[in-house]
């Protein structure tokens, strides 16, 4: 079967940082994206779980996207400048898709 | 002396402050109690919503007085101070980096909105009924304080702005149209549009469960500070650990004398004092989060909600509830 290669940008923020995350991709021109609730996680400010924490701070979403190769550097650009000084990390992927057209 | 033994013996021993220590001493020794998040997040609407709504009815009886703009006034004024004085004891008398001192800083200038639900529940044990416009007042003393710790934060940080310029855009809105404010400030307006017709209809939901639901989501709050005691305890020093237990009482003392000039009864005092004394862990902790990213969350959120927070609840309210009661009268 015929795929086509995309970029798949995954970015692991703060809740408070998600819609601005989205934002930012939405004012870059993609389409769509997903987001995942985590449920418990470790980093520098140590362990966390979802279900002991109040409020927002401290509790981490996922978002996935896929761009068309052409955007995918700009729009990575722009994103580490978004969460360079937040907690988040952010990973680009090479995936193939099925639909060429969607993305 | 007396009256203050007399009013901490009596919160201790009721049920939504036990429920508490049950939940912070289970956390302490490494019981996992916890409720689903979905859950503790639907006890505390109900909690804003009744608190809210019970506050707008007693506005409708009460009409909007002088005392009630002056309170709105107080509040203010102590959330736009308290952080610069948090701020300079932080740099007086602890290592604290100027970021992070400005983050805890917003944290002490703003509120808990927890401890006003318990110390309106508490007050009202013991006889000293709030005001209902005190709702307004909590819900006003969330945001200044945010404003003046990001200007003290940027005292030697221009650069602060320009890094997370695009990030804070439109953040204030999002500390005033965070869920607490929207449905407190709402069932607040509905109350007093209601008026007491309204309360008959519902005080089956909204008074006659009120205390069972706040025992329930306490025992949560408990686990959730003393986990927050554990994990974070390994950030803190002797200085900042006296710094938590001894801002909440300087905020209420710089609370007393305009309370006093406001003219506000002693239940409205002593909630006014114990706004002053509480520390934000949910909607300024979120804020901050963007508008501060270099702060460390370890440190103002272990101060705010692992100490502060249980010592107000404990042995802090029925103290304000006496300095209050010394300063306005009975």
């Amino acid at each position: 079967m015929k795929t086509f290669k995309k970029k798949q940008l995954t970015i692991i923020c703060e809740l408070p940082l998600a819609s601005r995350v989205v934002k930012t991709l939405t004012e870059a021109g993609v389409t769509g994206y997903t987001q995942f609730d985590a449920a418990s996680g470790r980093g520098s400010e140590g362990e966390w779980n979802r279900d002991g924490l109040v409020g927002t701070s401290g509790r981490m979403v996922m978002i996935v996207t896929i761009l068309s190769l052409d955007e995918a550097d700009g729009i990575l650009a722009q994103i580490y400048e978004l969460i360079e000084p937040q907690m988040a990390i952010a990973t680009i992927a090479n995936v193939e898709v099925l639909r060429d057209d969607i993305f | 002396m007396d009256a203050i033994f007399q009013l901490a013996t009596a919160n201790l021993v009721s049920p939504p402050v036990l429920f508490f220590i049950l939940g912070f001493g289970g956390a302490l020794v490494g019981s996992q109690l916890t409720l689903p998040e979905a859950m503790a997040k639907t006890l505390s609407i109900y909690l804003m919503l009744a608190i809210g709504f019970k506050g707008g009815v007693a506005l409708a009886a009460e009409g909007v007085t002088l005392a009630l703009i002056l309170a709105l006034l107080a509040g203010t004024v102590l959330s736009s101070l308290i952080p610069v004085v948090a701020f300079i004891i932080l740099k007086l008398f602890s290592n604290l980096p100027r970021v992070d001192a400005a983050a805890v800083a917003a944290h002490y200038g703003s509120i808990s909105i927890v401890t006003f639900v318990a110390a309106t529940q508490a007050l009202e044990g013991i006889g000293l009924k709030p005001e209902g416009y005190m709702v307004a007042v909590a819900a006003i003393m969330e945001t200044p304080a945010i404003i003046v710790a990001l200007l003290l934060a940027r005292g030697v940080r221009a650069d602060v702005k320009r890094k997370s310029g695009d990030a804070q855009e439109g953040l204030l809105k999002e500390v005033l149209l965070n869920s607490s404010i929207v449905v407190l400030m709402g069932a607040f307006v509905i109350g007093a549009i209601s008026g007491q017709p309204g309360m008959d209809a519902v005080s089956g939901f909204i008074v006659v469960p009120f205390t069972g639901i706040l025992c329930l989501f306490l025992l949560d709050m408990g686990a959730v500070a003393g986990r927050g005691m554990t994990q974070g305890a390994s950030v803190l020093n002797l200085r900042l650990i006296v710094f938590a237990l001894i801002m909440p009482f300087i905020g209420a003392c710089m609370a007393t004398p305009l309370a006093w000039l406001a003219g506000l009864d002693a239940g409205s005092a002593a909630l006014l004092l114990t706004l002053a004394a509480s520390a934000s862990y949910i909607a300024v902790p979120a804020a901050l989060r963007i508008a501060l990213p270099e702060a460390r969350p370890s440190v103002y959120l272990t101060l705010s909600l692992g100490v502060t927070f249980p010592m107000n609840l404990t042995l802090g309210i029925p103290t304000y509830a006496a300095m209050a009661t010394w300063a306005v009268g009975g």
